[in-house]
């Protein structure tokens, strides 16, 4: 086995997949951290050098005011409300959502990548892993040697984990050094406030403790690793049932498209939290961010996706070991 | 000599409702090499396919070296060496490389003979150059070295002349009468072409929509199908007089046609002059794929 994951490995390295992908993080964090750069200069120079606490008031009384408006939707209403009574509770423990800092961008980088970003890095490798094989008639090769069929696919599923897990790695590892330029590379052990939960429209503060920076982080990126493995899952299925790479990756790309444009407008239709692409934001529950529908847990979305993910291996197995090849 | 190295059975494969091979039987012996011949569509990539299990038999056994495929998938691949249709291996790769990887799939092959079967296939100078460098008979002969890897006992080639120029094909041929006969290998080769099934097999199986018509030796399925065309006059009594010995046909353009028989030929000559007939012309004639098929399928077309 072990044999036949380096042979896949290799291919996936000599295709290059994993420096592509590499790339793109870098020159997308690298944009990031500029945008994230320019907006800290800009409100220096609107404010002056001011106090963290003082933009943090300026930011409560600006949703105050726009919570008086009267075109406001219900949902979005509930939501604004929440996020004063985050903050404020921030102010109140005298916390800084934001210290300055290298982690602190990553934190948010990876919150923000979870449901799309991550998600299309896996999908560049996932997407061909089977159907590249297959359209260019060396999977005839693979299944003549005296390998059973489930092996082979085995060993293409275990190369993906550690592809998934090499570009949450990656993801990683470059924000924290190239936005760390910027920002200075401490701050690890500032402290998060977690644990906020949301029960009917109101925030729940009894369970809210402090947890150090890197504790907080490693949590996020476990998640993150998690959603990235679960669509790379999905990805893989597709390509095992379609010959064509470009049809998996249009597929599970439109699902994910969906699925950012479905979270904003699925409040009303509860079934849609069985929807793999509704319970990618996982990293929300951490924040406390209202979830998409209402009473959805973080034990609920990891279930969801689990359940996912093991279907498409079961069918992805089933399929590839029956299946006749032409 | 006459070890069996692949047995098959009832092969038969339904998809949907229809029946593309309908009970296909043959054997193969050590150190032969058996023709797979028949017209595009009449099933025999199918059939070789399922013979690799690239496709499941709908019903049917499949035995190599005494293995049955279904229940001793390992020990039977084992024994099998193929190529079917294009040799298509990993471009992006070093010829050495490609070996590599498929050496990474078998029990234990070690360096040394790796470097035999490169030597076999002389590319010993462009292994380590990438494979989308390779010209096609280059490629063909990567692949022959990849099915070689495993020390095969039997060799299935789809095909392996498609493509190939002229030299290119003669190499191919002397290559695969080689395996046979220095190696002992059994080798199954596919052709559409008739030629090339005269030219390098020993026993030819000859098959029309997903069933095998006949199976022979190449000289004796070739002998009963030569026929000897007359240019006599006059015609009507020279049929006559033929008809005591053979059944005769009239050809199309005023000509006489029987089997031909290389003892008797001179003898019918001999007869047709001596009564008086004026001989114009005998020529043999070798049957063409069109004609065997017309003969064995009673009007069946080739494409």
């Amino acid at each position: 086995m072990t044999k036949l994951v380096q042979n896949e490995m290799l291919k996936l390295v000599r295709k290059k997949k994993l420096v592509v992908i590499a790339l793109i993080i870098g020159v997308l964090v690298s944009l990031f951290t500029y945008a994230q750069f320019k907006i800290v200069e800009r409100t220096v120079e609107r404010l002056g050098e001011v106090d963290w606490r003082t933009t943090l008031q300026q930011q409560i009384i600006d949703t105050q005011n726009r919570l008086t408006s009267s075109r406001i939707s219900d949902e979005w209403r509930s939501q604004l409300q929440l996020r004063i009574q985050q903050q404020q509770y921030y102010l109140d423990k005298d916390i800084n959502p934001m210290e300055p800092g290298a982690p602190t961008f990553m934190r948010m980088f990876a919150e923000n990548s979870i449901n799309l970003f991550i998600p299309l890095m896996v999908m560049v490798v996932a997407a061909d892993l089977v159907s590249s094989e297959r359209s260019a008639g060396t999977v005839k090769l693979l299944l003549t040697r005296p390998v059973k069929r489930w092996k082979i696919l085995m060993s293409k599923y275990i190369s993906l984990v550690l592809s998934v897990s090499f570009i949450v790695a990656m993801f990683g590892i470059l924000s924290y050094l190239i936005s760390g330029i910027v920002f200075g590379y401490g701050g690890w052990k500032a402290p998060v406030i977690t644990g906020f939960t949301v029960e009917g429209g109101e925030l729940n503060t009894a369970g809210v403790h402090l947890i150090p920076q890197w504790q907080y982080l490693f949590m996020v990126f476990g998640l993150v690793w998690f959603v990235a493995l679960v669509v790379g899952t999905l990805t893989f299925m597709l390509s095992v049932l379609m010959r064509s790479t470009a049809a998996g990756m249009g597929v599970m790309l439109a699902a994910l498209i969906a699925g950012a444009i479905l979270n904003n407008m699925v409040a009303s239709w509860e079934s849609a939290k069985y929807l793999f692409m509704i319970n990618l934001k996982i990293t929300d529950y951490l924040a406390g961010n209202t979830p998409p529908i209402e009473g959805m847990t973080l034990g609920f979305s990891l279930a969801v996706l689990a359940a996912w993910g093991l279907a498409a291996l079961a069918v992805s197995f089933s399929v590839f070991t029956r299946q006749d090849v032409y | 000599m006459s070890e069996i190295t692949l047995a098959v059975r009832g092969l038969r494969k339904v998809i949907g409702k229809k029946e593309i091979i309908k009970g296909i039987d043959f054997e193969l012996k050590r150190g032969e090499v058996f023709g797979f011949l028949g017209p595009n569509g009449a099933g025999k990539t199918t059939t070789i396919r399922m013979l690799v299990s690239l496709i499941k038999p709908t019903s049917g056994s499949i035995e190599i070296c005494g293995y049955d495929v279904e229940t001793h998938f390992i020990q039977a691949m084992s024994q099998l060496g193929c190529i079917v249709e294009n040799p298509e291996l990993y471009p992006y790769l070093t010829g050495w490389e490609n070996l590599e990887h498929f050496a990474r799939m078998l029990p234990e092959i070690d360096i040394q003979h790796m470097k035999d079967v490169v030597k076999l296939v002389r590319l010993q100078e462009r292994i380590h150059d990438p494979v989308k460098t390779y010209s096609l008979g280059m490629r063909q002969r990567l692949g022959i070295a990849q099915a070689l890897l495993g020390k095969p006992k039997v060799m299935i080639l789809d095909e392996p002349t498609n493509g190939l120029d002229p030299a290119g094909i003669r190499e191919m041929r002397s290559f695969i009468r080689y395996l046979a006969e220095e190696e002992g290998l059994s080798v199954l080769v596919s052709s559409h072409l008739l030629s090339e099934i005269q030219l390098m097999c020993d026993r030819v199986a000859i098959i029309s929509r997903g069933e095998v018509i006949k199976v022979d030796t190449v000289d004796s399925l070739l002998s009963l199908q030569e026929r000897l065309i007359w240019r006599v006059g006059p015609m009507e009594k020279a049929k006559s007089i033929l008809e005591q010995w053979t059944p005769v046909t009239e050809g199309a353009d005023g000509t006489l046609i029987t089997i031909y028989d290389e003892e008797q030929a001179a003898g019918w000559n001999r007869s047709l002059v001596e009564q008086g007939i004026a001989v114009k012309e005998m020529q043999r004639k070798l049957p063409a794929l069109e004609d065997l098929f017309l003969e064995l399928t009673g009007g069946e077309t080739v494409d």
